[in-house]
């Protein structure tokens, strides 16, 4: 596995930073070459469900199945594309338009109130009742001006979530 | 990007072995699953860090909108967790370090080559092959011919047995330092070390006959389990069975209250790690009502890395491995006894071990259990985190209204 660096070339370095904005330095992506490689044992192409399930850090995250559907069977090329969100490069919108895709499953740019619901509910599990879950969610829509039917925007999210700190960094030795 | 597709398909040819394994270690018992899930439960008490939950922020302002949705704390734990995490770190084979591409010490790396694999091993196999042939032309006379005189019998075989792990030892002329006093062989007292190869096994084993608890193996391996170490009073296990481990733990406990038999040797943390790292020491042998006497090891990776990856490479190709490298070097600290302070728990106690080991070795402590390279971790990990968020979400519910 230690060799699967010297596998990339510059040519695809320097595509794949193309592929990415450049958010992540050449160094950054032979690393996460590496990570990719090791995570995909089986050496299919791509990472599996399970093979993302087996590290148990984020096996044991709230919103693990939810991620899963967005990771799993990407590309090395998909893969970086998607956590590049997480650069410290990354713009503030890059964030927020991920954090939007997290929450927008159906994908068709407008996120309602039942699907911030659903996330509540990875996030609190058994702990919070699906009627609590509404209330909370109510009052907090109405506190910021919108309303139980409102459909959020990225804009919209953009003006609530403000300035985030999102950011992981990529180990380079 | 076909280039990279290739690039994949060659890398993956070292994941074929995976295939081979033991598909029945995946599918643990039911009690298995809620022993191991005790033992994460009480290390989260344990560990006040891991407590912490980042959705939480501070509860005195209002619920707003923007607490509810801003989900980029746990996103960011879970994409860390995904670019780089404690747990695989643990079981990472570390690449030697490339010093040899450069013209004028490429050729001598060469020669190394030759010499390594070629005079070398060809002398440590001679050697090996010999000793096994002393080794059981006296072992199983002995064995045989003594069978009414125990004391004399056991001594005996204790000898051969550790005249064995010697020839084992000058087979990848191990240099291996021992500091700190010999362990002695009284009743009421359990060895427990770091793990990082079964040839941790062989290189204590080559000072002091230890009785060892170990994982029943296959091969010529589970071979000598059976028929050679038995005579030590080795006890082995399936570690995925649970029904094996009350067995042990009975065991064990006669074991350890006879004065005759050898000392007992434990590796708490049930599994091989790098020698970087330590995993969650299992609490088994701190219950004994006995003096705990901790070992740390610490291979030099100079010239290889002792680390047993099991699940990429069978017991014979990882000593082929140390057997056509130079040498293997490794400190061994025999630490001072300790004993359950009162009002211990013993999984408090198992963690306090597991920092003077640590300490000891110089190899960093993660939280994690090592079996879950069998096993998903727990629901109730995840459980938590979610109870922590509703409570604190419950919270500002009630200070608004």
């Amino acid at each position: 596995m230690g060799n699967s660096s010297s596998l990339l070339t510059q040519y695809d370095l320097e595509d794949l930073q193309n592929h990415t904005n450049h958010l992540f330095s050449q160094r950054e992506i032979v690393s996460l070459y590496e990570r990719f490689c090791a995570l995909d044992r089986t050496g299919k192409g791509f990472i599996s469900a399970d093979e993302f399930m087996g590290v148990p850090e984020f096996a044991v995250n709230p919103l693990c199945q939810r991620l899963l559907k967005m990771l799993e069977g990407l590309n090395f090329k998909e893969f970086i594309a998607l956590l590049s969100a997480f650069s410290a490069r990354a713009t503030q919108q890059d964030k927020i338009n991920f954090i939007f895709r997290v929450y927008d499953t159906d994908a068709n740019g407008k996120v309602t109130a039942s699907d911030i619901l659903q996330v509540l509910r990875d996030l609190s599990g058994s702990f919070l009742s699906d009627k609590q879950r509404e209330l909370v969610l109510n009052q907090a829509l109405e506190q910021a001006g919108y309303t139980k039917d409102s459909a959020l925007t990225t804009e919209d999210f953009s003006k609530v979530l403000g300035n985030l700190k999102m950011e992981v960094e990529v180990p380079v030795d | 990007m076909p280039k990279l597709d290739k690039a994949k398909s060659l890398s993956g040819a070292s994941g074929i072995g995976e295939h081979t394994r033991d598909p029945s270690l995946f599918r643990p018992s039911e009690s298995e699953v809620n022993l191991y899930q005790l033992h994460v439960e009480d290390l989260l008490s344990l560990n006040p860090n891991a407590e912490e939950d980042p959705t939480v922020t501070d509860l005195d302002n209002k619920l707003l909108l923007r607490d509810l949705l801003d989900i980029s704390p746990v996103l960011t734990e879970a994409a860390s967790a995904i670019i780089d995490d404690s747990f695989t770190r643990c079981f990472k084979s570390n690449a030697p370090e490339p010093w040899n591409w450069n013209l004028y010490l490429a050729p001598l790396w060469c020669l190394g080559v030759i010499v390594r694999y070629c005079i070398l091993f060809p002398i440590r196999v001679v050697l090996l092959t010999v000793g096994w042939i002393i080794f059981l032309g006296l072992f199983f006379p002995i064995h045989i011919a003594l069978k009414g005189h125990d004391t004399v019998r056991k001594q005996l075989e204790r000898g051969l047995v550790e005249f064995m792990c010697s020839v084992f030892v000058a087979s990848w002329t191990g240099v291996v330092k021992y500091h700190g006093p010999r362990p002695s062989r009284r009743a009421k007292q359990v060895f427990v070390a770091n793990h990082t190869s079964m040839i941790d096994f062989v290189i204590l084993e080559q000072m002091t006959a230890f009785a060892v608890i170990m994982q029943r193996h296959g091969g010529w391996v589970g071979f000598l389990q059976t028929t050679v170490l038995e005579s030590l009073g080795c006890i082995w296990f399936n570690r995925t069975e649970s029904k094996d481990r009350l067995v042990v733990a009975q065991k064990l406990k006669r074991h350890v209250e006879d004065p005759d038999s050898n000392p007992l040797l434990v590796f708490p943390e049930g599994t091989c790690v790098n020698n970087e790292y330590t995993v969650m020491f299992k609490k088994g042998a701190f219950e004994l009502d006995c003096t705990v006497c901790p070992i740390a090891i610490k291979y030099n990776k100079i010239f290889v890395d002792a680390f047993w990856n099991s699940k990429k490479q069978s017991f014979t190709m990882h000593l082929m491995r140390l057997m056509t490298s130079w040498a293997v070097v490794c400190d061994v600290w025999y630490l001072e006894p300790q004993t359950l302070n009162p009002g211990e728990t013993p999984i408090e106690f198992a963690e306090r071990v597991r920092d003077l080991i640590a300490n000891r070795a110089g190899i960093k402590k993660v939280p994690w259990d090592g079996y879950l390279k069998y096993y998903r971790p727990s629901p109730k990990l995840t459980e938590k985190k979610q109870q922590n968020f509703a409570e604190a979400v419950i919270r500002r519910l009630t200070n608004n209204s």
